[in-house]
């Protein structure tokens, strides 16, 4: 499979998706400058974490409108498959690729520690292979994190299960202390309605490996390319 | 001429960096305030010349790009 990570200015982790994807999985990936403008070849899309242009007016506010958005825009028109960690997330929700918005963390603090996850729906390209149950052990690093979203979209969140992920407690509890930023419903991460858009503030290609002392993150990729070739092999 | 723009939190989105000043006012004896709301001010300066035509491109931008419908409202000023 051939994965595009997208390069902003100040995005900085755009290497350690190309590492994952390329080194661990062993799969191809190009690096793609903001100005470029074409994902044709291409069968999937990660958005990576950073500052993108300084986290200048909000978080990803100036991405969204960058020449290799609006490609981005018509690949996942058509069911391209579009992942966005952290500043990628937040680029996404500025793009109206995905709902809602991510404010400031309710304790007004930058938070880089490690949290639980729970996968709340396991119907999509970036939760199959996550074994049920399973919690995921990831890093998050973000000021801005908290996810809003009004209760008419959230009651459709829940309601269409495109809320992928939870913060919760090692029990596996989304409970109030086991929200590092305030999101509601501890929101983590979630999906569009066509569930091919996806997006996440934890660092799965921080955590693809064991020598990172976790290689949960693995499971996202490794759905995201058990999709892929479900989808290659139903076209061949 | 200029335009004047205010982007604030809606009512209804939390706006911790509010509450902390809120809380830091009160410490300092301001007794009685209300809540705290923290926005952003743009100024952009414009040529003279057709201000209608210019309000309507601002609040345009202002919908598009410079404030988030989801989070925030803005309130939009020609000044000449």
């Amino acid at each position: 499979m051939n994965f595009a990570v997208l390069q902003f200015p100040a995005s900085n982790c755009d290497q350690d998706a190309l590492h994952v994807v390329r080194n661990v999985l062993g799969h191809s990936a190009r690096l793609l400058w903001h100005k470029e403008n074409s994902l044709a070849g291409f069968d999937a899309v990660i958005i990576p974490g950073g500052f993108s242009y300084g986290d200048y007016l909000r978080t990803g506010a100036i991405a969204r409108f960058s020449p290799i958005m609006q490609a981005v825009q018509t690949f996942a028109a058509q069911g391209g498959p579009v992942l966005g960690i952290c500043n990628g997330f937040q680029i996404l929700c500025e793009a109206g690729l995905l709902p809602g918005a991510l404010i400031r963390n309710r304790s007004l603090q930058f938070r880089c520690e490690h949290i639980f996850l729970k996968t709340a729906s396991r119907d999509s390209p970036f939760t199959s292979q996550i074994p049920e149950g399973k919690l995921l052990r990831l890093p998050i690093a973000h000021g801005e994190g908290c996810y809003f979203a009004d209760d008419a979209n959230l009651e459709k969140l829940q309601a269409g299960r495109q809320i992928l992920w939870q913060y919760v407690n090692a029990a596996g509890e989304a409970t109030d202390p086991s929200n590092p930023n305030g999101s509601l419903r501890n929101i983590a991460g979630l999906c569009n309605q066509a569930r091919n858009v996806a997006g996440l503030m934890p660092h799965p290609e921080r955590a693809s490996e064991d020598i990172l002392g976790c290689a949960d993150g693995r499971l996202i990729f490794e759905s995201l390319i058990s999709w892929l070739q479900t989808k290659a092999s139903k076209a061949a | 001429m200029k335009a004047k723009i205010i982007v604030t939190p809606k009512k209804a989105v939390l706006d911790p960096q509010g509450k902390t000043i809120a809380n830091a006012l009160e410490q300092m004896g301001y007794k009685g305030i209300g809540a705290v709301h923290v926005g952003k001010y743009l100024e952009i300066e414009l040529p003279a010349g057709n201000r209608e035509s210019w309000r309507q491109q601002l609040d345009e931008a202002c919908r598009r790009i410079l404030s988030n419908p989801v989070i925030e409202d803005y309130h939009l000023e020609i000044q000449s």
